[in-house]
C-alpha cells in the first residue's frame, strides 16, 4: 500500500469517527475519545524506540509532561507580556500571543525531541539497561524541576482556560479531538514509514543483535539517537494540547506514572513489531480504561493495566498481533496439507 | 553558625547515607551481581514499610523487629519472583526488554495495590525513640535517623562478610563473573542466583522498616528511590558492596547539604545529576573494576 493511500484511509477513518461522534451529539464521547487517541500517539511513539530498537523508555510521562509544560510556559508568557518584554516589543507580542495550538504542538515536539537527544547522547552508548534507568529517573528530576519553577505554576499548578467556542469546529473539545486525530495520523504514518525504510531495517538489527550490527557497519548510535528524538518528540506533541483539555495542570497530573505504564503496556499487549500492535493495544486498553473508570474506579483500572502487562509479557510475548499471526500461519499450513 | 550548619548537614547526610546503603543493598546484589534489573525493588521496600506499619499500629511492636520476623516471607517472595523471571525470560537468553517490562509491571501493581488497600494518606509508625535526639557539642543526632543508620550498617557489614566468607556468598560472586565455570565446579548457578535474588528481596523488608521510622510513607514513595538507588549502585561500581556503601554515604551527604542550603525540594535532582554524570564520564563507577 502506498503511503498516500495509507494516509487517505486514516483521514477517512478519522473524519468518519468525528462525524459519527458529532451525530450522536454527546460531548463525553469527544472527551473519552481524546484520551484514547492520546494513548495511541503515546504508544506508537514508545514503540518506535522500544519495539523497533529494543530500548525501553520508562520516561514517557516525562516526555509527555515536557509537552504539557511547554504549552503552560507559552500560555504564561502570553499572560504576562507586559512584564517580560521591553516596551517596544509589547505591541507586536500582544498580537502574536496567545499562540495557536498547532504551533504550540510543534514547539512541544521540538523541546521534547531535544531533551531526548541530550539524554540519548549521554546514556545510549552504554548497555540498554542504563538508558532505561536514566529515563526512569528523568521523570523524577523533571518533576522536581517543574515543582520548583514558579513561573509555570510550581507545585500549586497552573490554570489554562480554553476558549469556549472555536470557529468551524464549534465546541473546543471537538477542536482538540480533531487535532489529536491529526497527531494520530502523523504518528502512525511516521511509524509505518520508518518500518518500511532503511531506517527501520537498521533499527531491527539493533534490536536483534547490536554487536553484530555495529560490526557490520550499522551506525548504531546515530540510529538510536534518531529513534529517541522521533519518539520523544511525538510524546511531547501528544502532551501539548493536554492543558487545554484538562484546564488545570499540576505536576502530579502531568507526570502521572500511568502514562509511562500505559505507553509500555499498550505496545506490549498489542505487539511490538509493527505499527498495528500499539494501535490495537491502545484502542483496547484505552477503551477498557474509559469504561472501567466510569463503571468501577480509576485505581482499579490501573491495577488491571499493570496485571495485563505482566500477564502478556509472560504468556504472550508477541502480543495480540503475534497471537493472530500464529493463528493465520497455522490455518494456511492446514489448508496446504 | 554557618559552620555548625554544615557539620550538622554532613552528619545528617552520613546517617541518611547509612539508610540509603540498606535501600541499595538489594539492587546492588540483583542488578550488580546477577544482572537482573529489578526496578521493582523500591516497590518491595514500600511493601515492607506497610507491613511494619500495620503490625506496629495493631500490636505496637518495633518496626525493625517486625522486619526481622518478616525476613523469611520476603525471602520466599524473592524465590517465587526469581522462579517466574527465570522460567519466562532468563532461560530464553537475552530478552531484557520484556524482563524490564515485567519488573516495571510488578512495581506498578505493588503501588496500586497498596493504594487500594491503604489509600494515599501518609502513614507513620509509633515508636518511643522517634522524637528523641542525642547531642554531642553542637552536633545533633536525631534518634529516628541514628537507629536505622546503625542497624543498616550492621546489616550491610553482615552482607559483606557473608559474600566474602561463606561458600554460598563466594558462589554468588562467582556466578556474577562466570556461571559456566561455576557449573563445572558442580554448583547449580540457577540455585545460587535464586538464593542471591531472594536475599536481595529480603533486604527490602529491613529497608522498608527503616524508611517508615525515618519518615511517613505513601504508596508512591518508592518512585523517588529508583533514580537514587541506581545512581548509588552505578556510582559504587556494579556488584561491589563496599563501593555501594561509600557511594551511599556520598549521595547522602551531598543530598543533605543540598537540602540544607538550597531547599529540600531540590534534593531528588541531585542523585540523577550524579547518575548522568557517572554514566557519561565513568560508567564503571568510582570503585568499579
Amino acid at each position: 500500500m502506498r503511503t498516500s493511500v495509507f494516509i487517505s484511509i486514516l483521514c477517512a477513518v478519522g473524519a468518519a469517527l468525528y462525524l459519527a461522534f458529532n451525530f450522536v451529539g454527546n460531548d463525553y464521547l469527544f472527551f473519552a475519545g481524546y484520551t484514547v487517541l492520546q494513548y495511541i500517539v503515546l504508544a506508537t511513539a514508545w514503540n518506535i524506540l522500544g519495539g523497533y530498537c529494543g530500548y525501553v523508555n520508562f520516561g514517557s510521562a516525562g516526555f509527555f509532561a515536557i509537552g504539557v509544560y511547554s504549552t503552560v510556559f507559552f500560555h504564561a508568557v502570553g499572560q504576562s507580556v507586559e512584564e517580560i518584554f521591553p516596551e517596544f516589543l509589547v505591541g507586536p507580542m500582544q498580537a502574536i500571543f496567545p499562540l495557536p495550538l498547532p504551533l504550540l504542538i510543534v514547539f512541544a515536539g521540538a523541546v521534547a525531541g531535544f531533551v531526548g537527544l541530550g539524554m540519548g547522547y549521554l546514556t545510549l552508548r552504554l548497555r540498554g539497561v542504563f538508558f532505561a534507568i536514566a529515563t526512569l529517573a528523568l521523570t523524577v528530576v523533571m518533576e522536581t524541576f517543574i515543582v520548583n519553577w514558579t513561573f509555570v505554576g510550581g507545585s500549586r499548578g497552573a490554570y489554562v482556560i480554553p476558549p469556549n467556542e472555536v470557529p468551524v469546529f464549534g465546541h473546543f473539545i471537538q477542536f482538540l479531538f480533531a487535532l489529536m486525530t491529526v497527531l494520530v495520523i502523523v504518528a502512525l504514518t511516521t511509524a509505518r514509514l520508518i518500518e518500511r525504510s532503511k531506517l527501520g531495517v537498521g533499527f531491527a538489527t539493533i534490536r536483534d543483535d547490536e554487536l553484530a550490527a555495529e560490526a557490520s557497519g550499522v551506525p548504531t548510535l546515530r540510529l538510536k539517537l534518531v529513534a529517541t528524538v522521533v519518539s520523544g518528540a511525538l510524546m511531547g506533541m501528544a502532551g501539548a494540547p493536554f492543558p487545554y483539555y484538562i484546564g488545570y495542570v499540576e505536576p502530579g497530573s502531568a507526570f502521572n506514572l500511568s502514562y509511562a505504564v500505559n505507553s509500555i503496556a499498550m505496545p506490549m499487549i498489542g505487539g511490538t513489531t509493527s505499527w498495528v500492535g500499539p494501535l490495537v493495544g491502545a484502542l483496547l486498553l484505552g477503551t477498557l480504561q474509559q469504561v472501567a473508570t466510569v463503571t468501577i474506579s480509576s485505581a482499579v483500572n490501573l491495577l488491571i493495566v499493570g496485571l495485563l502487562l505482566i500477564f502478556f509479557v509472560i504468556i504472550a510475548p508477541r502480543g495480540i498481533v503475534g497471537l493472530v499471526q500464529d493463528r493465520w500461519r497455522a490455518r494456511s499450513k492446514g489448508a496446504k496439507s | 553558625m554557618e559552620f555548625d550548619l554544615l557539620i550538622n548537614a554532613i552528619i545528617a547526610g552520613l546517617m541518611l547515607g547509612g539508610f540509603y546503603a540498606a535501600v541499595t543493598a538489594g539492587i546492588s546484589i540483583s542488578f550488580g551481581m546477577l544482572d537482573i534489573v529489578n526496578i521493582a525493588h523500591p516497590g518491595f521496600i514500600i511493601l515492607g514499610s506497610y507491613i511494619a506499619y500495620i503490625v506496629n499500629v495493631h500490636f505496637g511492636v518495633d518496626p525493625i523487629l517486625i522486619a526481622i520476623v518478616a525476613l523469611p516471607a520476603f525471602y520466599a517472595l524473592g524465590s517465587v519472583i526469581y522462579q517466574v523471571y527465570y522460567q519466562s525470560f532468563e532461560k530464553h537468553g537475552q530478552d531484557s526488554l520484556r524482563g524490564l517490562a515485567f519488573f516495571f509491571g510488578l512495581l506498578f501493581v505493588t503501588e496500586v495495590s497498596l493504594n487500594l488497600v491503604f489509600g494515599v494518606d501518609y502513614r507513620s509508625v509509633d515508636v518511643p525513640y522517634i522524637g528523641g535526639s542525642v547531642s554531642i557539642g553542637a552536633m545533633e543526632f536525631p534518634v529516628r535517623m541514628l537507629v536505622p543508620c546503625l542497624v543498616s550498617l550492621a546489616m550491610f557489614g553482615g552482607l559483606i562478610l557473608f559474600m566474602s566468607r561463606t561458600f554460598i556468598g563466594r558462589a554468588v560472586m562467582a556466578v556474577s563473573q562466570d556461571p559456566q565455570a561455576l557449573q563445572l565446579m558442580a554448583v547449580d548457578p540457577i540455585r545460587i542466583k535464586r538464593i542471591a535474588f531472594s536475599i536481595s528481596i529480603a533486604t527490602a523488608s529491613m529497608a522498608g522498616a527503616f524508611l517508615i521510622i525515618i519518615q511517613p510513607v505513601i504508596p508512591s514513595a518508592g518512585r523517588e528511590y529508583i533514580g537514587r538507588v541506581f545512581a548509588i549502585c552505578v556510582l559504587g561500581g556494579l556488584g561491589s558492596l563496599p563501593g555501594t556503601l561509600i557511594a551511599a554515604l556520598m549521595i547522602g551527604v551531598i543530598e543533605s547539604i543540598t537540602s540544607t542550603f538550597y531547599g529540600p525540594s531540590w534534593a531528588p535532582a541531585v542523585s540523577f545529576g550524579l547518575l548522568l554524570l557517572t554514566l557519561a564520564v565513568r560508567p564503571s563507577g568510582l570503585f568499579g573494576r
